[in-house]
Parts: structure tokens; sequence; C-alpha cells
């Protein structure tokens, strides 16, 4: 019996450790951490990624010890031992997945709640429980960049209402909370910066609100997530986060210059398709014009 | 009352075997193969589909296929695999052991039956045609959100989204004819003495999916006429150029189609059940307890569909209250994880083909169930929804389960539906084909997921290659995976060995008749006087037979 419980003991610490591991190195699966929110998410993630790593291990470990010790010969033709059921057993494992869900719930609840993202708040908003991602990392809570988000079938246009600058790339200046107003002229289009972690889908004919922080200076991607048909997967855009004196030089760069059509993949991929005569091409929505705008990369 | 009594049966000119399953016949047996054999023929073009797409998807550049045809493939691999595939093919199962396994001859109503499985074919020669329309078929996704499923660029009024959403609605009215008559033959039908603690755990998650279709296809079937409407005759419930709201149709469309996961997935822990005490020779473990949970899921299920709508037009309380309501499902599912895991706890463990598909498809639905956790916490969601990682959590149910358990089930139930043995050999080479194509497709699809990869696109950026190439290699395996099966299903049926009624030494009213089972089931109906599984104890499962 001891030494049993010696065995037991040793492998699950052998399990408890390897599931510390997976936890830490769940980080690296993803982008970089590019906003308040994504080291809340990237948190919690690792978190679930520790938790789900055990029960993993625990459940196959099981199954596969059994495969092992417990086959039963070429010739053997009895049966195991009948054993139907044991109901202390029954409700502990019924009771772990219960409190389990209870407190990644609460943790999922609280993370979000810090996130602070708005979103659609046309029908209600809970109150905020939990002092927020920017207000965290001593940054302030007031948006101070405003910028409006025009999507449509394919290109993003961001419009700076301060300077009255148009462009096809989005720029931020770094550890400012970003206010952005969304709208969408044909479908639902998803707003999405995997290096920041936030999405959020545009519904016409509806303006969307959202907010994140950006804190870290560099170049990512801007993904359409919600599928917005022939050219979806072509509906990318660069993301630039910069510091303050660089970000106002751009802004202000870009007042100078005068409107042109910025370069669009979807309307040059349709301008050559129109060209091609293959068989297999079926009829596809036309693509929006290519945008006005002051900058464009 | 034995054999002799029956002599018109005897004279009676019946049809040679092969014309039946062409025929419009009305035993739930011949059914279940005219389902099994059709569904699996959709399983066989859209998994060519998804292998073209995987074919696309080896290079970053949208260079194999027009970025229209890879839109209408990727809408008509997911629209096929879960309306011709899915549905059809445990539909079709449990035509065939329901009433094989409550000791009825046949279901409650069998004309209801027939007429259901030909609504089948009618779907896929619907969906087939709509290849064959000017504009092709659908491209709008095998959601149709609106407002893209409502841009018709074709201008034609005989559209590919038109046939498309014809198809989907005759499907609903099809499962629904089944599931009325599935719950009034295992309410009403059981063999005298089977009451509900003494009915097989698989007929117990065939009742709770079909209570499912009874409250959930109403909805999906409404929201799909709805957006017909809106597409053909000029209505505007979810335009929002005319004031329509695309929300609404979301609402519509899950409120059916994440129950739906729980209609594909209930039957594959039916399975599981049934499998597991059979090759480890010891009774399913708390068995009242893992039939009862089914009930608890199905209840539960009609309160997750927001879980999918994270990201869309849904405010924060409503984002945690389904948060909370999503994560609730890991309970009940996790109750029936452990009893399979303790049923094989000290057992006497046969790896035949049938239980390494059961354990295949319950460690590929562990690393489903924590990925799903992961998925219904709102702040995680909000990262991965609409990505890769989507993709591989849900493959991993389909495919990695519910994929397997029905392997697993054909594998195991094929002596009984042919009265042949199927060659060992073949259906291992298939399991490891499987597992090792299932882990090499859907894996990768994981941390390109969390590396922010967009599901649904033609086209990708660079960074994303690495993994993108190994799914598609893993894609291709499980393509030819099912080469020996098809070998082993069709050579087998021909000339395998006589497999005798109970090649398993298994316990269960089906196994008592003969292989095949006659017309009507049992000569004599028979009288349940034990639980089932009654593996390792000596007492009779019935009264009168065997």
């Amino acid at each position: 019996m001891r030494t049993k419980i010696i065995i037991i003991s040793a492998i699950t610490l052998v399990v408890v450790a390897m599931s510390v591991w997976m936890g830490q190195i769940a980080y690296s699966w993803l982008p970089p951490q590019a906003s308040a929110e994504a080291v809340l998410i990237d948190n919690l993630f690792s978190l679930l990624t520790a938790i789900g790593t055990f029960i993993f291990l625990g459940v196959t470990g099981a199954i596969i010890y059994n495969i092992i010790v417990h086959r039963a010969g070429r010739y053997d033709t009895s049966d195991g031992p009948p054993i139907e059921g044991n109901i202390k057993l029954e409700i502990i494992w019924t009771a772990i997945p219960l409190v389990l869900v209870f407190i990644i719930a609460t943790l999922s609840y609280q993370t979000y709640d810090k996130m602070d993202l708005h979103g659609p708040t046309e029908i209600a908003h809970l109150p905020h429980m939990m002092p927020s991602a920017y207000a965290d990392t001593g940054l302030s809570s007031e948006a101070t960049t405003n910028i409006e988000v025009d999507s449509k079938q394919w290109a993003w246009v961001f419009h700076y209402p301060d300077k009255n600058v148009t462009s096809t790339e989005l720029h931020l200046p770094v550890d400012q909370r970003v206010h952005l107003t969304m709208r969408s002229q044909d479908v639902i289009h998803g707003f999405y910066i995997p290096a920041f972690r936030v999405k959020q889908d545009i519904i016409p004919p509806k303006t969307v609100d959202f907010e994140f922080t950006p804190i870290k200076i560099g170049r990512y991607r801007l993904r359409d997530s919600q599928y917005s048909g022939t050219y979806f997967a072509a509906m990318q855009t660069d993301v630039v986060v910069e510091n303050s004196e660089d970000y106002d030089r751009w802004l202000n760069q870009a007042k100078r210059q005068k409107p042109t059509p910025a370069p669009n993949q979807a309307a040059s991929e349709y301008a050559q398709r129109e060209q091609k005569d293959a068989i297999a091409i079926w009829d596809t929505v036309v693509p929006a014009p290519s945008p006005m705008v002051n900058y464009h990369p | 009352m034995t054999t002799l009594s029956n002599p018109q049966k005897i004279t009676k000119e019946t049809p040679p075997k092969w014309r039946k399953y062409f025929s419009f016949s009305l035993d739930h047996k011949v059914i279940g193969i005219q389902y099994l054999v059709t569904s699996f023929f959709f399983f066989l073009l859209a998994g060519i589909f998804a292998m073209i797409m995987r074919g696309e998807l080896i290079t970053p550049e949208p260079d194999l296929l027009d970025r229209t045809v890879y839109n209408a493939l990727f809408t008509m691999h997911g629209t096929i695999m879960l309306f011709g595939w899915t549905f059809p093919v445990l539909t079709g199962l449990s035509n065939y052991l329901v009433p094989l396994m409550i000791g009825a001859k046949d279901m409650a109503f069998p004309r209801l039956n027939a007429a259901a499985f030909w609504m089948i074919p009618v779907v896929g020669i619907l969906l087939a045609i709509s290849f064959l329309v000017p504009g092709g078929p659908s491209q709008s996704g095998w959601w149709a959100y609106p407002p893209v499923s409502l841009q018709n660029p074709t201008g034609n009024l005989i559209n590919g989204q038109f046939l498309w959403l014809l198809a989907v609605a005759l499907s609903g009215v099809s499962s629904i004819m089944g599931a009325v008559n599935f719950v009034t033959t295992i309410v009403r039908m059981r063999a005298p003495g089977m009451t509900w603690f003494k009915t097989p755990a698989f007929v117990w998650t065939v009742l709770a999916a079909q209570l499912i279709q009874l409250y959930g296809l109403p909805a999906l079937t409404a929201g799909a006429v709805m957006l017909l409407c809106d597409l053909t005759f000029g209505t505007a419930f979810f335009d929002p150029v005319q004031g329509g709201n695309p929300v609404l149709y979301q609402h519509f469309f899950w409120f059916y189609s994440h129950p739906a996961v729980y209609v594909i997935i209930l039957p594959a822990f039916g399975i599981f059940s049934e499998i597991f005490p059979v090759y480890a020779r010891k009774p399913l473990f708390g068995y009242r307890v893992v039939a009862v949970s089914s009930v608890v899921i199905t209840g539960l299920s009609g309160i997750v569909w927001v879980h999918h709508m994270f990201a869309s037009g849904t405010p924060g309380w409503m984002r945690m209250l389904f948060m909370a309501t999503t994560m609730l499902i890991s309970v009940p599912t996790g109750i029936k994880v452990f009893a399979w895991v303790a049923t094989i706890w000290g057992g006497k463990l046969r790896l035949d083909t049938p239980m390494l598909f059961a354990l295949g498809g319950l460690v590929n639905f562990v690393f489903a169930g924590i990925t799903g956790i992961m998925l219904a916490s709102t702040p995680i969601d909000i990262h991965v929804n609409n990505t890769y990682f989507v993709v591989g959590h849900f493959h991993y149910v389909l495919y990695g389960s519910m994929v397997f358990a029905t392997y697993a089930a054909i594998y195991h139930w094929f002596p009984k539906m042919t009265g042949k043995m199927y060659y060992e050999g073949l259906g291992k080479l298939h399991f490891y084909l499987s597992f090792i194509g299932t882990a090499l497709n859907f894996l990768p699809m994981h941390p390109v997921g969390l590396m922010g990869m967009p599901r649904r696109v033609a086209s990708y950026d660079p960074e994303f290659t690495f993994w993108n190439v190994l799914a598609s290699i893993g894609g291709f395996i499980l393509g030819i995976s099912v080469i020996p099966f098809l070998l082993n299903m069709v050579s087998s049926w021909i000339s395998g060995k006589p497999a005798g009624n109970n090649p398993w030494r298994a316990i269960g009213l089906e196994w008592l008749v003969a292989s095949p089972p006659e017309e009507e089931n049992f000569e004599e109906t028979p009288i349940v006087i034990s639980e089932p599984y009654g593996y390792g104890k000596k007492e009779p499962l019935t009264q009168n037979m065997g």
C-alpha cells in the first residue's frame, strides 16, 4: 500500500511538472504581446493550457497503462471483474469538473472585464467590477486617440478626424488607449489584430465602438476575421505602432498629401480575372472602387 | 411458436438480396444500410473537396484554384459533410440498431422512415445541380451568414444559394421526420421488461440526440426559409440595407447548429459506451449516470448557442452568461469520459479494430474537450474565434471523435449486418492511417490559429506555411486511409468468413438473433430481465432467448 502511494504521488508530481511546463511554453505559441489586453489573455491561456495538459495526460496515461498492463491473453476468454460503479468516486468526479468550471469561468470573467473592449452596447453593458487593463499598466484610462474605421469589400480605410487624414494603413501611438468607431459599407467584417488578441465583428448598418491599448512598437497585421466573400483572404493591412513623435510626424506628413487611389489587391485581381479565360471561374461581387486616401504604403 | 409456424414468410417472393437496397423498403435494417452507404458516398465526395482545398493551401498564394472556386468548395465541404454525412450516417446506424437493441420488430412508422431516407438523395441532387447553374454553387460558407449570402452576383432567380437553401430546408424536414420516428419508437416500443434503466446506453444517446432535433431543427429551417425569402422575394428579415438585422439570422442559425454538434456527438458517446464493455469484458461503469448525463447534455445544449457570436453583435453580459452555460457542458461529458476510463480499468482488453477506433476516438475527444473549454472562455475566444484554432477544435470533435466512433460501430456491427467477418489486418491499417492522419491534419491547425490565421482563406501570409504543409500531408493521409476501409467492406461482404451470431461474445438483444437478422428481427418478443452490460456476471439478459 505504501509503495503504491509513493508511486502514485511520484507520477502525479511528474504530470504536474509537465503541465506547468506546458503552461509556460504556451506563451511561445502566440504572436508578440503588443497590447495590454494580450498580456491578460495570454496569462489565462497559459493557465488553461496547464490545466488541460494535466487532464489530457491523466486520461491518456490511464488508457495507455491499461493497454499495456491489462491486455487479454490470446486464448483468454474470461471476463474482467464485474464492477458496476462506485458512488463515492462518481460524486468526486462530478464535483471536480464543477469546481474547475467555476474557477475558469470566474477567471475568464475577471479577464474579460479588465479588457473593457466596449463593442456593441445597444442592449446593455455589464458594470465594471475590476480595474481595467490600461489602469493595470499605469496608463491613462481615457481614450486619447479616436479613429474611424471604414470596412468594405475588400478594403480597410482609416480616418483620423482631428487632422482629417485618411489612410489604408493603421497608425497608432504606443501606450495610449485607442477608441475606434467602426462601420461597414456592405457585409459583416471582422476587425482582428492577432498581436493585440482583439477581435470585433462590424455589423452593418450599425456603428460599433471598440477600445484597446497598444503597448509595443512594431508592425503588425490586421485581418478580416469574418468571411466577407470572394477576396476575403486579401482583406489585410498593416498596423504600425510607433511613439507619439513618430505618430504625429506621420499624421502631419499625411495631411499634406493629396488623396490618391490606394493600391488594392482585390481590385487588381478582379481586373486580371476579366482577362483570364479559365473554365472554373464563377461569378463574384465586384470589389468596391479603390479608396481615395492621403496615405497608402 | 418456432420457425415452422411462419410458412408464408418462406414462400413470399423476395427480391434478390442486392436489389432490395435500391428499393423503397420499409425494413429498418435495409433503410439503415441505405443511409450508411449513401452517406458514405457523400463523405468521400466532401473528403475529395477537402483534399483539393488542402492542395490549394500547401502554398500561401491562391495559385491552384480561382478564389470563387475555393469558396464554393469549402462551402460545399461543410454542407455535405454535415447534411450528407454526419446526420445521415448516424441516422443509418441508429435506424439499424435501435429496433434490434430494444427488441422491436421495426421502427414505429416504417413508411415515414423510408420517406425520410429518400429525401437525402434529393438533397444530394439539389446540391449537385447547384454546380451546374450559372454562377456555380453557394460561396457563402455553410453558415450562410447574410449579407454575404444575400449578394447574388449572377442576378438569376435560380442560383447556387437558392438551391443550397432548398437542400438545407429539405434536409431539416427529413431529420425532423426521423426524429419523430426515433422518439416514438424508443419511448413506446421497448420490449417487455426493458425499463429505462435496462435500456442500452446507445439507445439513451439516440433519444437524447433526436430530442435536440425536435426542438432545434424548426429554428434552422425557419431561418433558411426566411433567408430564402430575403434572397428571392425581396423580404428584409436580415438585409441591413432595407432595415433587417443580420444578427437575427445568427441566432436562428446557431440556436440549432450548436446543439447539432451534440446530435452528432451523443450517438458517438453511445457507441463508446457499447464498445468499451465488450472489449474490456467489464460492465459499463456507472451505467445509470452515463445514461442520464446524455439527457442533461440535451437540456444544456439549448442554452449555449451565443458562444458562436462572442465577437459578433453580443453585449458583455450575454457573453458572460453563455460562457458559463457552455462551460457547464463539460460536467456531464466529463462524467462520461471518467466512466469509460473506469470501464477499461483493470479489464481484459482486446484491441480489435472496433476497440482501437473507440480508444483513438476517446483520446481525440479528450483533446477536443480541452480546446473546447478554451473556446468557451470569452477572452480566449475573442482571440481565436474564426481562426484555424476553431477549425482544428471542431475537426477533432467531428473527425477525431465522431468519425472514429462511426468506424468503430461499423466494424463492431459489420458481422451482425452482413453475417460476414471483416479482415482484421485491413481494419488495423485503416485505424493507424486514420489516427496518424488526424493528428497530422488537425493538430497543426491549433498553432496556426493561435498565430492568427483566419479560417476560410484561399491564401495566407507566408509565416503560416509550415503548419499548412503538415496539415495538407495529414489530409492526404486521411484520404488514403479510406482505401483499406472500402476494400475491406466490399471484399468482406462478398467473400468474408461467416461470422456467426455473436462473434464478440457481446451482451445485447441484437446479438441474440441471426446475422444478418430476419426480416422482423425477433421470432418471439424478448422479455428483458437484467440490466445491459452484464459482463463477468452469470445472469441471463432475457427470460426467453439465448
